[in-house]
C-alpha cells in the first residue's frame, strides 16, 4: 500500500546537510518530508572523522564555514545534545620549510575572515602540544575543534522529527518527476508531492542532478579511519598535516581517532573497507608522531562514502534547469563542519529564493551542461541501478 | 604458469585440524593460523607448560579424542605451514593479514577454510563484571590450560551443556561446587529423553554428571531466574529466584554463561552472506551441507559456522576440506563426504534436542536492569542503551552501536553484541532476528599500532 504525502519541501538524503535543512525549514514553518534510503546519519555524516575545522578550507568556503562555526556551540539548544563538540583548536603541522611557507601564505590569505590563526615554531609544538616527530612548525586555529559524528547527524534528524518533520528512513527515492507547480517523488512505499525538492543525497546525488540535465563530475572517495583503545589524555588539539598524511584527535573517553589514506569500495560500491596497508601506514605515521601511541592498540578501522568534486568545493544552490530543485552535495571530505550552516542556507533559499551568505561560487553551472540537456519540465529520473564513479 | 597459492585454514581446533589433515592427504600444503600457542582449540586446549597432570585429568572423558587430535596434528608438522600465536586480523580478496610478534604479514591464499570456533554467550546480570566472575568457557580454560580454579567455593550458573560439564570438571578437580543454577525449568530436561536414541552416550554422561554433583552435595536448581552476583570488590554470593522465592548462596567464584556464540567476523570480512538462525538466536554465515559459503572458495566448519560441538567440528572440518578439493578439481572421496554429511545431520538433530533441554532464557534480554553494565569495554549501562533506543527511535543494532558505543570497544561486540540485540528486540517488541547484526570490521581483535612500524621496515610484498 502506497502512502501519499503532500508537503512544502521534500529532502532526499538524511545526512547532516539534509537533516539540518529539515530542522531549519521546520523552524520556518514549512512542512517537510525527509527521506533516506538507509538510516539518517548512517553515511558520510555519521561515519566521518569528526573534524570541525575551518582552517585549511578554500577561502571561498569561509563565509559559510563561519556561519556554521557559530552553530556548533549551540548544538545543545538546537538538537538536545552537544554532540561531544570540543573547541579544542586545530593544529596544522608542517614537515618542511615549503609546507611551513604554505601555512604562512594561507594565514595571510584568510586573515580577513577572522580565524585568528597563530603560527607556531618547532619548540612550541613539543612544549604546548606534545607533538614529537619530524615537524618544523605549525598553524593553530584556536576556535576549531572536533565532535562525535555518530551523534550529530542522527540527533539533527531526531530533532527535525520532534519538530514535526516527516522523517522516512529505509525509504529510497527511486523516481523524481517535475509536474505542474512542483514535484512528484516516488520512494519505496510512499509517494510524495512537494513544491520544492532538496537534493542532499551525498555520494548518490549526481544521479538526481544528471536526470535534470545537470551532470556533475562527482567522484566517490573513501577515507580510512583507525581508532585506538582509550588512552590517558595526551592530545588536546585536533591535528592536521599540511599536504596530507594523517589527521588525529583524542576523544574525551581517551580513544584516539586517526584518519588518512583511502579505503577501497566493496563489490557494492556503497560500502567500502580500509585497505590493510593503508591502515598500517596510518598506524605507522601516528606512532611516529606521538610517543604515547607507540604502545597503544588499534581496536577498530572504518571508512565511509563521500562525494568529491574536482575543485574540492561543494555544489550548493538552485538547479539551473529546474525551478524548485535545490542541490547541496559534493562536500569533498570536509562537509561535517560546514553542514549545519548549509542547512540554514538551504532553508533561506526555499523561503526567500536567496541567502545573504555568499554561495555563488558553488553554483552547479560551473560544470559544463549536459550535451543533451533534459527538458526541465519533463525531466524525470529513476534510480535503481548502481551509480559508480571511477 | 604461476603456482597456485596454498589454502588457508583459520583455527587449529578440531575443525581446523581435520581440515588440514584432509588437505595434506590430498597433497596440498595448507597454511594454518591459530591464535593459540598450540593446537587443540578451546576444547582440547593444551597447557602453556607441563603441570604434571595427564590428559585424563585435563580432558576427562574426552582425553582420548584430545590426544588423538594433538597427535594427528603433530604428525602434519613438516607438511603444513603452521603459524601458532598468530592473529588473522583482516581478510580480503584472497589475502589475509596475520599478526605475529607485533609484525603483520599479508598472506595470499587460494581457498579459505574458516574454523574460527566460538566464545561464551552471556547476558549481563547485576555484578557480572565483579572480580571472581568468569564465563563458563573461561572457567574451563583456567582449569585446562593453567590448572587453576576460579575460586574455592564456586557456583556455576546459566544454561547449556557446558554448565554441567564445567561444574563436574571442577568438582573432579577437587573444588567445592556449591551450586549449579540452571536457567531452564526441570520440564525442559525431559527433552533429553528424545536425545537418547540419537546419542545415548552423551545423554547418559550428562545425567551421570548431574547425579555425581548432587551426590557430592552440590545444589542443583532448575528454573533459576533473576540472577545477581553480589560482593564488595569481589564475588561474595549469588542470589536468584526459584519457585517464587529469593535465595542466596555464598561463594567466591562464579562461572556463568548461556551456551556459546559463533565467531563470525572472519566470515563477514571474507564476504559471506549471513542469515538469521532462530535456534542459535544469531545471524550466521550461510553454508550448505558441505560447508561451502556463499563466497567462492570460502568454506565454513565447526562452531564458527554454527554451534554444534567438537565432534561435529571434526567432521565438518573434514567435509569442508573435501569440498575445497573438489572445487580445485582434485581427487576427493565423495562417499566419505556423504558419510560425513549424514553424521553431521544426526548431530544437528541432537543439537535441536539439546537446545530444547537447555533453552535460552529469552525473557532475560528484556529484564536486564537499567543500572547493569551492558557493554563493559565502553562502560555503557542497559539504561543508557534503552534511553538511546527511545531518544533516537532506533530499531537496528548498528545504529544502537553508533549512538551509544556499545560494541565499539576492545571486544568489538563479541561480548555485548548478543545482549544488546536482545535488549533492542525486547524494547522495540521486535523479533530478535529483525534487529540486524553487528557488521564486522577489521581488526578482528586489537592490534598494536607498532604493527604499522614493523611492516614498513620490511620489504613490501611485491604482489601487493
Ligand atoms: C571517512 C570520512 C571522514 C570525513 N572527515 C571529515 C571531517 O573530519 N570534517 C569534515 O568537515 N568533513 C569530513 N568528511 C566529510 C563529511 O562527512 C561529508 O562532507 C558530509 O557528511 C556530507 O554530508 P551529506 O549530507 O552531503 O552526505 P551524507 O551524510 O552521505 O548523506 C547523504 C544521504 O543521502 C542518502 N541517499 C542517497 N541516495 C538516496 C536516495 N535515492 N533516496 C533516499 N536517500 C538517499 C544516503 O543514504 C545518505 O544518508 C569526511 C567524510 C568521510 C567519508
Amino acid at each position: 500500500m502506497t502512502r501519499r504525502i503532500d508537503c512544502d519541501v521534500a529532502i532526499i538524503g538524511g545526512g547532516l546537510v539534509g537533516s539540518s535543512a529539515a530542522l531549519a525549514l521546520r523552524g520556518m514553518g514549512f512542512s517537510v518530508t525527509l527521506l533516506d534510503k538507509g538510516f539518517c546519519g548512517a553515511q558520510a555524516s555519521g561515519v566521518n572523522y569528526g573534524g570541525v575545522r575551518r582552517q585549511g578550507r578554500p577561502p571561498e568556503q569561509l563565509p559559510l564555514s563561519q556561519r556554521a562555526h557559530a552553530i556548533w556551540p549551540r548544538l545543545k539548544a538546537l538538537i538536545g545534545i552537544d554532540g561531544e563538540f570540543l573547541r579544542s583548536g586545530h593544529l596544522k603541522l608542517a614537515r618542511s620549510a615549503a609546507d611551513m611557507a604554505s601555512l604562512e601564505s594561507y594565514a595571510a590569505d584568510v586573515a580577513p575572515f577572522g580565524l585568528a590563526l597563530e603560527l607556531v615554531g618547532h619548540n612550541q609544538l613539543r612544549d604546548r602540544f606534545g607533538v614529537a616527530g619530524e615537524v618544523i612548525g605549525g598553524s593553530f586555529c584556536p576556535g576549531d575543534g572536533h565532535a562525535n559524528p555518530r551523534l550529530v547527524a542522527t540527533a539533527f534528524a531526531a530533532a527535525a522529527r520532534r519538530a514535526g518533520a516527516e522523517v522516512l528512513e529505509n525509504t529510497k527515492v527511486i523516481g523524481l518527476t517535475r509536474n505542474g507547480a512542483g514535484f512528484a517523488l516516488e520512494a519505496e512505499g510512499v509517494s510524495v508531492t512537494a513544491r520544492t525538492v532538496i537534493n542532499s543525497a551525498g555520494a548518490w546525488a549526481d544521479s538526481f542532478a544528471r536526470a535534470f540535465g545537470e551532470p556533475v563530475p562527482l567522484e566517490r572517495t573513501y577515507p580510512s579511519m583507525v581508532v585506538t583503545e582509550p588512552l590517558d589524555p595526551f592530545l588536546g588539539v585536533n591535528i592536521g598535516i599540511e599536504g596530507g598524511g594523517i589527521y588525529a584527535r583524542q576523544v574525551t573517553r581517551g580513544n584516539v581517532v586517526v584518519g588518512g589514506e583511502r579505503a577501497l569500495p566493496l563489490d557494492d560500491p556503497d560500502y567500502s573497507r580500509p585497505r590493510s596497508d593503508g591502515v598500517l601506514t596510518i598506524m605507522q605515521r601516528a606512532s611516529e608522531l606521538f610517543g604515547p601511541l607507540r604502545h597503544a592498540q588499534a581496536i577498530r578501522f572504518w571508512s565511509g562514502t563521500e562525494a568529491t568534486m574536482p575543485d574540492r568545493n561543494p555544489v550548493i544552490g538552485p538547479s539551473a534547469t529546474t525551478p524548485g530543485l535545490i542541490h547541496a552535495f559534493g562536500f569533498s571530505g570536509a562537509g561535517f563542519q560546514i553542514a549545519p550552516g548549509v542547512g540554514e542556507v538551504l532553508a533561506e533559499l526555499v523561503r526567500d529564493g536567496r541567502t545573504a551568505t555568499p554561495i555563488d561560487v558553488f553554483a552547479i553551472t560551473r560544470f559544463p551542461p549536459a550535451s543533451q540537456p533534459g527538458d526541465a519540465s519533463q525531466a524525470a529520473m529513476t534510480t535503481g541501478s548502481k551509480e559508480t564513479s571511477p | 604458469m604461476a603456482e597456485r597459492a596454498p589454502p588457508l585454514i583459520v583455527g587449529a581446533g578440531p575443525a581446523g585440524i581435520r581440515a588440514a589433515m584432509t588437505l595434506v592427504a590430498a597433497g596440498l600444503r595448507p597454511i594454518v593460523v591459530d591464535e593459540g600457542h598450540a593446537c587443540g582449540g578451546q576444547i582440547y586446549r593444551q597447557p602453556l607448560s607441563s603441570d604434571g597432570r595427564d590428559a585424563e585429568a585435563r580432558y576427562g572423558s574426552e582425553a582420548a579424542k584430545a590426544l588423538r587430535l594433538h597427535r594427528d596434528f603433530a604428525a602434519l608438522d613438516t607438511l603444513i605451514d603452521y603459524r601458532p600465536r598468530s592473529l588473522l586480523w583482516n581478510l580480503r580478496d584472497g589475502a589475509g593479514d596475520i599478526l605475529r610478534d607485533e609484525g603483520s604479514q599479508r598472506v595470499r591464499y587460494d581457498g579459505l577454510i574458516l574454523a574460527t570456533g566460538a566464545t561464551d554467550r552471556v547476558l549481563p546480570i547485576p555484578g557480572w563484571t565483579l572480580p571472581g566472575v568468569f564465563t563458563l568457557g573461561g572457567a574451563q580454560i583456567a582449569l585446562k590450560a593453567q590448572g587453576c580454579a576460579i575460586g574455592r567455593r564456586v557456583v556455576f550458573a546459566g544454561s547449556g551443556p557446558l554448565l554441567y560439564l564445567v561444574a563436574w570438571q571442577y568438582m573432579r578437580a577437587g573444588v567445592e561446587v556449591a551450586a549449579v543454577l540452571d536457567a531452564a525449568p526441570l520440564s525442559a530436561k525431559f527433552n533429553l529423553l528424545r536425545a537418547l536414541p540419537l546419542s545415548p552416550g552423551i545423554v547418559l554422561r550428562g545425567v551421570r554428571m548431574a547425579a555425581e554433583l548432587k551426590l557430592r552435595g552440590t545444589r542443583v536448581v532448575f528454573g533459576a531466574d533473576r540472577l545477581a552476583i553480589e560482593g564488595e570488590g569481589r564475588v561474595a554470593r549469588i542470589v536468584y529466584q526459584a519457585g517464587g522465592r529469593a535465595h542466596a548462596i555464598a561463594c567466591d567464584g562464579v562461572g556463568y554463561g548461556l551456551n556459546l556464540r559463533s565467531e563470525t567476523q572472519a566470515a563477514d570480512l571474507a564476504g559471506c552472506a549471513f542469515h538469521f538462525e532462530p535456534r542459535d538466536r544469531a545471524h550466521l554465515p550461510v553454508r550448505d551441507a558441505s560447508g561451502r559459503s556463499s563466497a567462492a572458495g570460502v568454506y565454513l566448519a565447526g562452531d564458527g559456522a554454527r554451534i554444534a560441538g567438537a565432534d561435529a567440528a571434526e567432521r565438518a572440518g573434514e567435509r569442508a576440506a573435501l569440498a575445497l578439493l573438489e572445487d580445485r578439481g582434485l581427487p576427493h572421496d565423495s562417499s566419505r563426504a556423504a558419510v560425513l554429511e549424514r553424521e553431521l545431520q544426526r548431530i544437528d538433530r541432537l543439537r535441536d534436542v539439546l537446545e530444547a533441554a537447555f533453552p535460552y532464557p529469552s525473557h532475560w534480554g528484556g529484564d536486564i536492569a537499567d543500572d547493569t553494565l551492558l557493554c563493559r569495554c565502553e562502560e555503557i549501562s542497559a539504561g543508557e542503551a534503552r534511553r538511546a533506543v527511545s531518544d533516537f527511535s532506533l530499531t537496528e543494532i548498528n545504529r544502537l552501536k553508533a549512538v551509544t558505543r556499545i560494541g565499539m570497544g576492545r571486544c568489538q561486540g563479541r561480548m555485548c553484541g548478543a545482549a544488546a540485540a536482545e535488549l533492542l528486540a525486547a524494547q522495540t517488541r521486535r523479533d530478535i532476528g529483525a534487529v540486524g547484526r553487528l557488521r564486522a570490521q577489521a581488526p578482528i581483535k586489537p592490534i598494536p599500532l607498532a604493527a604499522g612500524l614493523s611492516v614498513h621496515e620490511r620489504q613490501h610484498d611485491p604482489a601487493h
